[in-house]
């Protein structure tokens, strides 16, 4: 049975008081906390095991040898990925997705292919793609998306021709919360011979992955955002791609043999992992993924689509709010403004009173720009949020009108 | 009145109110009561970078002393622009130049000074100072 109140003993930081006020975070989209059980085992590898990974003959050395191992196929059974040599470790989702646009770039995009985004792309997902278009002379389309956060099927169904080399979208958006159609979007590309690396950042702690069933070519994620540690994040990639593709970064543990002659290549996934990984970073982000499964993602679904529903009627009600993003598949994410009111003046007022959230261009200025608006205010839920929280949230809604209205 | 004694009629007002939200609503208020800013001024030179809202700072020196006109698309950025203008409008450039600006910590506010934070006070007390130092011995 899914049990919030327990699942909140694990995270002692909610016990937290802002201003003599109870923390009320609701800013999970940017990063969520991390249990007990997370940090007590980064404690212990740091305390005990420490000892740099793939190259000792000592015993520490292999003990976090084996545990990186170890989290490398939690990870791949987590997203059901066919070898944990599709796993690659990265920093996080941004540098996944810079790794392909440059790796991938390489290997396949020539003058005057296409690669197509969508309008909700985090800038993480358009930068790199434009900075490798750049590089090779191949031009970026948009594929845009209605009021209500969909995207436009039909556009981009109209966009996909023999030109067009990769696909990116996100998952689940970060403005709208909207959870994108990527399978359908998947089929579409490969249709025509295009790959698809899908965004998984806000989707991961929300929704159940399985690249397999999805197809897709590349799947992206950060372990901050599923209670796992900050420096670490997740490329999966399928195989005959990755082999394809050239390394990135050299140095150590990615080489076969370095001669000054020619030096080889290590194999997959060492062959992307240049230098000395965040090991006890990896080893965290396994023992999140392992808490997750111990709770069930279903369980989390499920719990986290109650809540939503209820924060989205409590939120509808207030006098004067404006909500972006109303797709009929929609997660964990609650972007809106007050008539009036700067969301710069909605999160500081919410903060004084314990409520956090984030403000601003939310790392997607084509979204701002889609509805003509300087920024937006964001509330994004977590599997240990509570009704409670989004009626203190609603509440303090309602004073800063109040207050404003003066 | 000098730089000091505007400074402490801050202080003193402030410190009628012992509840966040109270001191928030007077920001507010004096962020409202800003009289408005010539719409000339509002140009891209006169926008002061590192706000998460848009802030625009105007000064004119007359007679030897700096006036400011401000205007933001926040309310409390606006208010503590506000509280800025109040404490140096009709000052020296050298007084200016040689502030302490003691009551933001005695206010509160100190929390908002440090570089990283968005609303841009420590941004609008630098382009200030910066203003003063440019017209100093002018
Ligand atoms: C959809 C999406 N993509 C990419 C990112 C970037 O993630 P990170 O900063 O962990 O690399 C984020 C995080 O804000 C995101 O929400």
């Amino acid at each position: 049975m899914f049990d919030v109140n327990r699942i909140r003993k694990d995270f002692p930081i909610l016990e937290e008081k802002i201003y003599g006020k109870p923390l009320v975070y609701l800013d999970n989209g940017a990063t969520t906390q991390r249990p007990l059980q997370v940090v007590e085992k980064m404690t212990e590898y740091y305390l005990r095991y420490n000892s740099n990974v793939h190259r000792g003959v000592h015993y520490l050395s292999n003990k976090c040898t084996d545990a990186n191992e170890q989290a490398r196929e939690i990870v791949r059974e987590f997203i059901h990925a066919k070898s944990t040599d599709e796993v690659i470790f990265t920093r996080g989702t941004t540098e996944s997705i810079n790794l392909v646009a440059y790796t991938f770039g390489e290997a396949f995009i020539r003058e005057g292919d296409e690669i197509i985004v969508t309008e909700m792309e985090h800038h993480a997902n358009i930068v790199p793609w434009q900075m490798l278009c750049e590089r090779k002379k191949a031009v970026l389309k948009v594929v845009p998306f209605n009021d209500k956060g969909e995207l436009d099927m039909e556009e981009l169904r109209g966009l996909l021709n023999e030109r067009v080399k990769l696909v990116g979208v996100a998952y689940v958006s970060n403005v709208l919360g909207t959870v994108n159609p990527v399978k359908e979007i998947i089929d579409a590309a490969h249709a025509i011979g295009a790959y698809v690396l899908v965004d998984g950042a806000q989707a991961i702690q929300h929704i159940r992955v399985d690249v397999q069933m999805l197809d897709c070519d590349f799947f992206v994620f950060s372990g901050h955002k599923i209670y796992g540690p900050t420096g670490v994040g997740i490329l999966y990639g399928k195989r005959n791609l990755l082999e394809q593709m050239p390394p990135w970064q050299g140095g150590g543990e990615m080489i076969k043999e370095v001669r000054f002659e020619k030096t080889t290549y290590n194999e997959l996934p060492f062959k992307f992992e240049a230098g000395t990984p965040d090991f006890i970073g990896v080893v965290g982000l396994g023992e999140a993924l392992e808490y997750v499964k111990s709770i069930g993602l279903q369980e989390i679904a499920e719990y986290e689509h109650g809540l939503m529903d209820y924060a989205m009627k409590q939120i509808r009600e207030i006098p004067g709010i404006i909500l972006y993003g109303d797709a009929i598949d929609k997660s964990s994410v609650i972007s809106f403004g007050i008539e009036g009111i700067h969301p710069f003046d909605v999160g500081t007022l919410l903060d004084k009173m314990g409520v956090a959230i984030r403000t601003g261009q939310l790392c997607a200025e084509p979204v701002m720009q889609h509805y003509g608006v300087p920024g937006m205010a964001r509330a994004s839920i977590a599997m240990y949020n509570t009704r409670e929280e989004i009626d203190a949230f609603c509440e303090g809604l309602r004073k800063i009108e109040k207050i404003f209205k003066l | 009145m000098t730089i000091e004694e505007i400074q402490n009629q801050i202080v003193d007002e402030f410190a009628m109110y012992d509840d966040w939200m109270d001191k928030y609503a007077y920001l507010i208020e004096i962020g409202n009561g800003l009289s408005a800013m010539d719409e000339t001024h509002k140009i891209e030179e006169n926008l002061i970078k590192g706000c998460q809202s848009r802030v625009w700072f105007h000064v004119d020196l007359r007679d030897g002393k700096l006036y400011f006109e401000a205007d933001s698309d926040a309310i409390i950025t606006k208010g503590i622009a506000g509280l800025l203008i109040r404490v140096f409008s009709g000052q020296t450039p050298h007084d200016i130049v040689n502030a302490n600006l003691d009551f933001i910590d005695k206010i509160g506010l100190t929390q908002h000074l440090s570089p990283t934070r968005s609303n841009g006070l420590l941004s609008m007390v630098k382009q200030i100072k910066y203003y003063a130092l440019a017209y100093e011995g002018k």
